[in-house]
C-alpha cells in the first residue's frame, strides 16, 4: 500500500491507529482517582508529542541515515516559528500558509548552513552545527530584536495586518488581544470532551492536525529510509572513502539530507506557533538541539519509529514526572511509620519534580549502556523472548533494519 | 600510446622525495604490475592516479585526458576504478545493496535525488547487481550483512563492486595483503578471470611474487621513488639490477 511493503505499511497503520485513539489510550486512569495525573491525554501535551515526533523524525533522516550529528537543529526549529508566527501577522490567521511557509524558511536557513557546515565531518561538523545555532540563537534574542521580538518574544496581535481575506481564518476568537489560529474557522484549541464512565477524553483540533501532518511526515520518512537516495545516505554512514571512489559526489546528497532534515524541524517549528502563538528565542537555544538528540538515541538511531517514541518519552517525563512534588510523595508513602515515610521522600525528592532530568539522565545513561538501539532494540528483545516459537515457523527473512 | 601515461610525476613530501620522475605507460587491455620494495613509492604513485594526491611535477593521462585537478568521484567517472588494500565496502549494508549502489552511481552520475522512490522498483539496477553477484559467485551471500563476510569475499565483493561500474582501468592496490593462502590462489583466479572475459586493464600494486608472476604481462620495478626497469615478467626475474633493490643481497 502507497509503495510501502507489508511489514512498512503495517507500521505506519499502528501508528496512524495510535495517533487517532491517543487520546483514548493516554488516559488510562479514570478522572478522579489518585492515579489521574499520570494520564498525558490532554491536548496540550499530545500536541508536544507529535509536533516534537515530527521534529526527531527529521533529525533522525540526517543522523540515523548519514550519521552526522548535528548539534543545530533547534535553529530551525526556531526559525519555523517565527516564520510561522509572521505569516499569521500578515497573511492571515489561517495556519496553513504559517506552516507552509516556516517549511520553506528552515529549508533555505539550512542550506545556507549546511553548505558551510558539510564542509566538515564528524565533530567538526557537529561544532560547526551548535555554533551556527548559538549565533541564530544570540541573532534572535539580540540583533534581531525587530523581526524576533527579542527577549520577549512574538505573538499574533489584533492590530496585525493580515491582508488575506478573513474568512480564511473564519470567525477566530480572541484570547485578552491575542487571535487564535485557525483552519477555516476552526480553532486549534477547540475540542470536544466525551466522559465515558469515569474516564473523560478529550478530542481536540489542534492536536488531529499535527498528527495528520506527522503521519504524512512518517510516511515520506519511511519512503526516503527505502529509497535509492536513503541508501546512498547509508551508505555515507558506512563508508564515505568507498563512495568517493565510487563516482558519487557525496555533497549533495549530504546537503539534500540536511536540507530535508532541517524543513521537518521547521515543519515542528511552524505547528509549534500554530498551537501556541507565541514564541521566545530559547526555543533555538542549544539545550533544544541537544533534547532532540536525546530523543532520537533514546528511541534507537535509525530506526524509523524510534524518534516518536523517543519523543514520546521525554516529552512525558518532562510534563508527568516534573509535577510530582514531596506532598504527593507523603501521601503514597503514608502507609509506612513515619520515619520511614520521610526517608523515602527523602531518598525520591532529587528524582521528582524539578529534579526530573536527574530521573532522565540516569534511564539515558540506562538506555545507552544496556540497549545502545534505544527503546526499539528493547521492543526487539522482548519480542525475541516472547515470540520465539513464532519465529520458528515464520521463514527466515532478511531484516529491514 | 597506453591508456594511462605517466609522464614525470614527482611527490615530495617535506624532505621525503617519495616520487622522482615516474615514467610509467600502460597498454590497453594488459594487466601491468608495479612492484617495490616498502618505502618506493608504490602506493604514492596509485593516490596520484586516483585523485586522493596531487603530484608536484609531471603529468598523469587517462585516455588522453588528464586527471590532474579531478578529484576521486570524477576520476572513477572517467572509468578508474579501485580496490585497496583493505576491502573498502558498505559494512552496514546487505552485499545487494553493497552492489547496487556503484550501479546507482553509473546510471545517475554524482547526483540524482530519487528520495521518494522505492529502492526495489528499480528492476535494472537490481537486476544488473544480481547479475554481477552471479558472475562473483556470491549470489548466494546477496542477504548477508557485508561486515561479516571473509577477507576473501570481501575483497571479491569490492572487485566485483569496481567491475559493477565498467571501468576502462582496474586499480588493485596489494589485492592479496594479509590473505590466507587459498584466499590469494582464489583472488587469483578470479582475477585472471576478468581479464579473460572483460576488455578492461588492470594495473596492480603487489607485493606478493607469486600474485605478480601469475598475472603480469608487463612489470615496472620501483625502487626509491624512480622506476628501474620495465620489463616481461620473464625478463624481471632474471633482472641484476631487480634482484639487488628487490630481493637484497640475500637473493
Amino acid at each position: 500500500m502507497f509503495g510501502l511493503n507489508k511489514k512498512d505499511t503495517s507500521l505506519l497503520l499502528i501508528v496512524a491507529a495510535l495517533v487517532a485513539l491517543a487520546p483514548i489510550i493516554l488516559n488510562p486512569f479514570p478522572e478522579g482517582s489518585g492515579m489521574a495525573q499520570f494520564n498525558a491525554g490532554y491536548p496540550d501535551l499530545m500536541q508536544r508529542f507529535v509536533i516534537f515526533g515530527i521534529f526527531a523524525i527529521g533529525f533522525n533522516i540526517l543522523f540515523g541515515l548519514t550519521g552526522y550529528l548535528s548539534f543545530g537543529h533547534a535553529a530551525f526549529l526556531g526559525a519555523g516559528s517565527y516564520a510561522g508566527m509572521w505569516m499569521m501577522k500578515l497573511l492571515s490567521i489561517n495556519v496553513i500558509p504559517a506552516i507552509v511557509f516556516s517549511v520553506i524558511i528552515a529549508g533555505l536557513i539550512s542550506l545556507a548552513i549546511g553548505w558551510i557546515s558539510l564542509r566538515r565531518s564528524g565533530i567538526y561538523f557537529s561544532i560547526l552545527t551548535l555554533a551556527f545555532a548559538q549565533m541564530a540563537f544570540a541573532l534572535a534574542a539580540s540583533v534581531l530584536t525587530p523581526i524576533t521580538g527579542g527577549e520577549t518574544g512574538l505573538q499574533t496581535n489584533l492590530n496585525d495586518p493580515r491582508i488575506l481575506p478573513g474568512f480564511l481564518g473564519g470567525g477566530s476568537s480572541v484570547d485578552g488581544n491575542i487571535p487564535k489560529p485557525s483552519l477555516f474557522g476552526i480553532e486549534m484549541t477547540s475540542s470536544f470532551e466525551v466522559p465515558v464512565a469515569g474516564w473523560l477524553w478529550t478530542f481536540n483540533w489542534g492536536y488531529y492536525i499535527c498528527g495528520i501532518v506527522m503521519l504524512i511526515a512518517f510516511y515520506i520518512a519511511i519512503r526516503i529510509f527505502r529509497s535509492p537516495f536513503g541508501l546512498m545516505l547509508k551508505a555515507v554512514k558506512s563508508n564515505q572513502q568507498r563512495l568517493n571512489y565510487t563516482g558519487l559526489n557525496t555533497r549533495p546528497y549530504m546537503l539534500a539530507c540536511f536540507v530535508i532534515s532541517g524543513m521537518y524541524a521547521g515543519l515542528a517549528g511552524g505547528l509549534m506557533a500554530a498551537m501556541d502563538p507565541q514564541v521566545g528565542a530559547e526555543r533555538m537555544q542549544w539545550t533544544a538541539s541537544g533534547e532532540v538528540v536525546l530523543m532520537t538515541i533514546l528511541g534507537g538511531v535509525g530506526t524509523l519509529i524510534g524518534p516518536v517514541l523517543g519523543a514520546g518519552l521525554i516529552k512525558y517525563f518532562e510534563n508527568i514526572f516534573s509535577k510530582i512534588n514531596d506532598n504527593l510523595l507523603h501521601q503514597w508513602f503514608a502507609f509506612l511509620p513515619d520515619g520511614l515515610e520521610d526517608l523515602m521522600v527523602t531518598i525520591i525528592h532529587p528524582f521528582i519534580g524539578k529534579g526530573w532530568h536527574l530521573t532522565l539522565g540516569l534511564m539515558f545513561m540506562a538506555i545507552v549502556i544496556f540497549l545502545p538501539g534505544g527503546l526499539v532494540e528493547g521492543g526487539q528483545r522482548l519480542r525475541k523472548m516472547f515470540g520465539r516459537k513464532s519465529e520458528e515457523r515464520a521463514p527466515k527473512t532478511t531484516p529491514a533494519e | 600510446m597506453g591508456i594511462l601515461e605517466v609522464k614525470d610525476v614527482g611527490k615530495r613530501f617535506g624532505g621525503l622525495q617519495a616520487l622522482g620522475n615516474v615514467n610509467l605507460d600502460v597498454a590497453e587491455n594488459t594487466v601491468h604490475a608495479i612492484i617495490g620494495p616498502n618505502g618506493a613509492g608504490k602506493s604514492t604513485l596509485l593516490n596520484c592516479l586516483v585523485g586522493k594526491l596531487i603530484p608536484d611535477t609531471g603529468s598523469v593521462m587517462f585516455d588522453g585526458q588528464s586527471v590532474l585537478g579531478r578529484t576521486p568521484y570524477q576520476i572513477n567517472q572517467m572509468g578508474i576504478s579501485r580496490v585497496f588494500q583493505t576491502p573498502e565496502i558498505f559494512g552496514d549494508l546487505n552485499v545487494l545493496e553493497n552492489m547496487m549502489i556503484p550501479i546507482f552511481a553509473k546510471r545517475d552520475g554524482a547526483f540524482r535525488l530519487h528520495a521518494i522512490e522505492n529502492m526495489m522498483d528499480e528492476k535494472d539496477i537490481v537486476e544488473a547487481a544480481e547479475k554481477m553477484l552471479v558472475d562473483m559467485n556470491m549470489a548466494d551471500k546477496r542477504y548477508m550483512h557485508a561486515a561479516a563476510m571473509s577477507r576473501g569475499d570481501k575483497r571479491r565483493l569490492e572487485i566485483g563492486m569496481c567491475l559493477a561500474q565498467e571501468p576502462r582501468l582496474l586499480l588493485l592496490d596489494e589485492p592479496t595483503a594479509g590473505m590466507a593462502r587459498a584466499d590469494t590462489n582464489n583472488t587469483i583466479d578470479l582475477l585472471k578471470q576478468i581479464k579473460d572475459e572483460r576488455d578492461i586493464t588492470i594495473a596492480i600494486i603487489e607485493h606478493d611474487m607469486h600474485v605478480v608472476f601469475s598475472l603480469a604481462e608487463r612489470i615496472t620495478v620501483l625502487a626509491q621513488g624512480t622506476p628501474l626497469v620495465e620489463d616481461t615478467p620473464d625478463n624481471i626475474k632474471g633482472h641484476p639490477k631487480v634482484r639487488e633493490a628487490y630481493l637484497g643481497e640475500a637473493a
